[in-house]
């Protein structure tokens, strides 16, 4: 498997077990500076897994991470942070009953030295967040709103731009699709599309290849705790890709002459890409 | 205007309407009580004392946490600073005694709900029988007069009359109310509060530090509960060793009256400080109408389930 030189973050011959289970069998995974990765993978793939490693909360058992070139030791949640590896969660980390400004700044409040937060400053960068990011023209919905009272996707997008606001280099996107209608679905893509033009990097981490394939610059496969495929967008269609992935279901293989790319352990023929389907 | 704001501003203003909606109730069903400065000044006396642990306890409501354990902790801490008081002689000293065993006792209570994730509302019934019995062993079931209290300043600051009329300790409840206020609605702290209690996972990945947030709370609420039971105990010279018993529920109901779910998130101090209000005016204002103190509590169950329907509406309408 390659790993990048001109990566923004690399992580080199991870391995992870919880118990008896190996989880990560091996991996090695890179995004490059300015770059959108698909991470597809079914439940179990360790996708999951992988991405807590890379976001502090877990520690592998084996392997290295480097940022930017460096390598990075006492890697932890907070290390993370302030590294600028900002994760959107699955259930997006807003506080429901409160408003957009707040939710923005949650955790991070602009404040006066006693520690009183600055509220019009923050309305006010919320605003320009807002328009900047999300392209915030919709009447319905201002700086006040509350985020319970918004779509999946317009959430999402608040996430997002929080992401991008606080200089996030890395955007780590936890199935940010999952759920929405396609309408949803479409406003989280475009949202996804800004991190890009804003010259920053995502991993997009999902079941379904079609929500991914439009955004994504380099699409990586993971299966029962390894890489089994990686392809770049430019040199492979959507329908080859979806192909293979329906070869790597049913065989665990990428080509039909290949060995086993998950050679090693049990093979269960026949099981599971279905859900990375549509 | 923002829905919540909006939603929020509805909900204190149906409380506030519901406070005036009884007094007038109250001035018609008898005016000669309720027309006179006298009774004013009476509930001015008496409703701080759960008004400003009322006020402490929306903190830990709305981190989504209970505490039951405040009425004992006043109890004991009255009986520290009575100790303390007739053994040294000194005011000053008894209150910063019993306001640290007080904050310490609240502290005992976030260390154990955060560090053994314990939930508050079992944990504290247990501190709540401990400390209540802790009170009793030690001092025998025997009040002590603090009539002594009367020769120090400080007792007049806290308890005095105003003019010969205005309490003191009304005072000291609209100051803390104001000084929680501004802490939850401007202080980073206060945000936090908020998070924390609407969703602690997602307060924690953006760095909020929930559980620290949680034993802050719960220690603010042991330091105003001593407090409170200082202001009791001067207020009649006197302490009881069931000092703090009655406070519990009517405390609890002042909290949800005004409008703060007891699922957290949200919650005014505004809302409380109306909320104890009414709780406060009601047992005195249905004896001075002429009905019979067993009316009390079916008012005042009326009343909080009323309110806290009402709220629930308002506040589905937005969410």
């Amino acid at each position: 498997m390659t790993v990048h030189d001109d990566a923004l973050v690399k992580m080199v011959n991870i391995w992870k077990s919880f118990g008896h289970v190996e989880v990560l069998r091996g991996v090695n995974f890179a995004v490059k500076y300015n770059e959108i990765v698909g991470l597809l993978g079914d439940n179990g793939a360790g996708k999951s897994t992988l991405i807590k490693i890379l976001t502090g909360v877990h520690h592998p058992d084996k392997g290295e991470i480097y940022w930017k070139g460096q390598k990075l030791v006492g890697y932890s949640v907070a290390k993370a942070r302030d590294l600028g590896i900002e994760t959107v969660f699955q259930e997006r980390a807003l506080s429901e009953q409160h408003t957009i400004w707040r939710n923005v700044f949650m955790g991070r409040e602009i404040t006066t030295p006693w520690g009183f937060i600055d509220i019009k400053k923050e309305r006010e960068e919320t605003e320009r967040i807002m328009r900047q990011y999300m392209g915030f023209t919709s009447a319905a919905l201002s700086v006040d709103s509350v985020v319970g009272t918004m779509s999946g996707g317009e959430k999402q997008g608040v996430a997002i731009a929080r992401a991008l606001h606080f200089q996030a280099d890395l955007i780590i996107l936890d199935e940010p699709t999952t759920g929405l209608s396609l309408s949803e679905t479409q406003k989280v893509l475009s949202f996804v599309e800004e991190i890009k033009k804003n010259g920053k990097s995502a991993i997009f981490i999902t079941h379904n290849i079609y929500h991914v394939y439009p955004v994504a610059d380099r699409i990586v496969v993971l299966d029962r705790g390894r890489v089994v495929g990686e392809f770049e967008k430019a040199t492979i269609s959507l329908e080859k890709l979806v192909e293979k992935l329906y070869l790597v279901a049913r065989t665990g293989k990428l080509e039909n002459n290949q060995e086993s790319a998950v050679s090693g352990i049990e093979e269960k023929p026949g099981q599971d890409f279905q859900s990375l389907m549509p | 205007m923002a829905r919540l704001k909006a939603a929020e501003y509805r909900s204190q203003l149906s409380v506030v309407f519901i406070l005036l909606a009884i007094i007038v109730l109250f001035i018609v069903g008898s005016p000669k009580a309720f027309l006179s400065g006298d009774i004013y000044a009476a509930f001015m006396s008496t409703i701080p004392f759960s008004m400003i642990m009322a006020l402490s306890l929306t903190l830990v409501v709305i981190t989504g946490e209970m505490d039951l354990s405040f009425p004992s902790i006043m109890g004991f801490c009255g009986y520290i600073f009575t100790v303390v008081f007739h053994a040294s002689g000194s005011f000053p000293l008894a209150l910063l005694t019993c306001i640290v065993v007080g904050l310490g006792a609240g502290f005992l209570n976030g260390l154990l709900i955060v560090k053994l994730r314990l939930p508050s509302l079992v944990l504290t019934i247990g501190t709540q029988f401990f400390w209540a019995g802790l009170t009793q062993v030690l001092c025998g079931g025997l009040g002590k007069t603090l009539v002594p209290t009367k020769q120090s300043i400080l007792y007049y600051l806290f308890v005095g009359r105003i003019g010969g009329k205005l309490p003191a300790q009304i005072l000291w409840a609209v100051l803390i109310g104001f000084i929680i206020w501004l802490v939850l609605n401007r202080h980073r702290f206060g945000a936090h509060i908020y998070f924390t209690g609407d969703n602690p996972a997602s307060a924690r990945v953006m760095g909020v530090n929930v559980d620290k947030v949680k034993m802050v709370v719960f220690t603010q609420m042991g330091g105003f509960a001593a407090f409170a039971g200082v202001l009791a105990s001067i207020e009649v010279l006197y302490f009881w060793p069931t000092l703090g018993q009655g406070y519990l529920l009517k405390t609890i109901a002042a909290v949800f009256l005004g409008g703060t779910p007891v699922e957290g998130g949200v919650g005014t101090v505004f809302g409380t400080f109306i909320g104890a209000i009414i709780i406060g005016i009601l047992e005195a204002g249905i004896i001075a109408m002429g009905m019979s103190g067993f009316w009390t509590q079916l008012v005042y169950g009326l009343i909080i389930v009323v309110s806290i329907a009402m709220h629930s509406l308002l506040r589905r309408k937005i969410i």
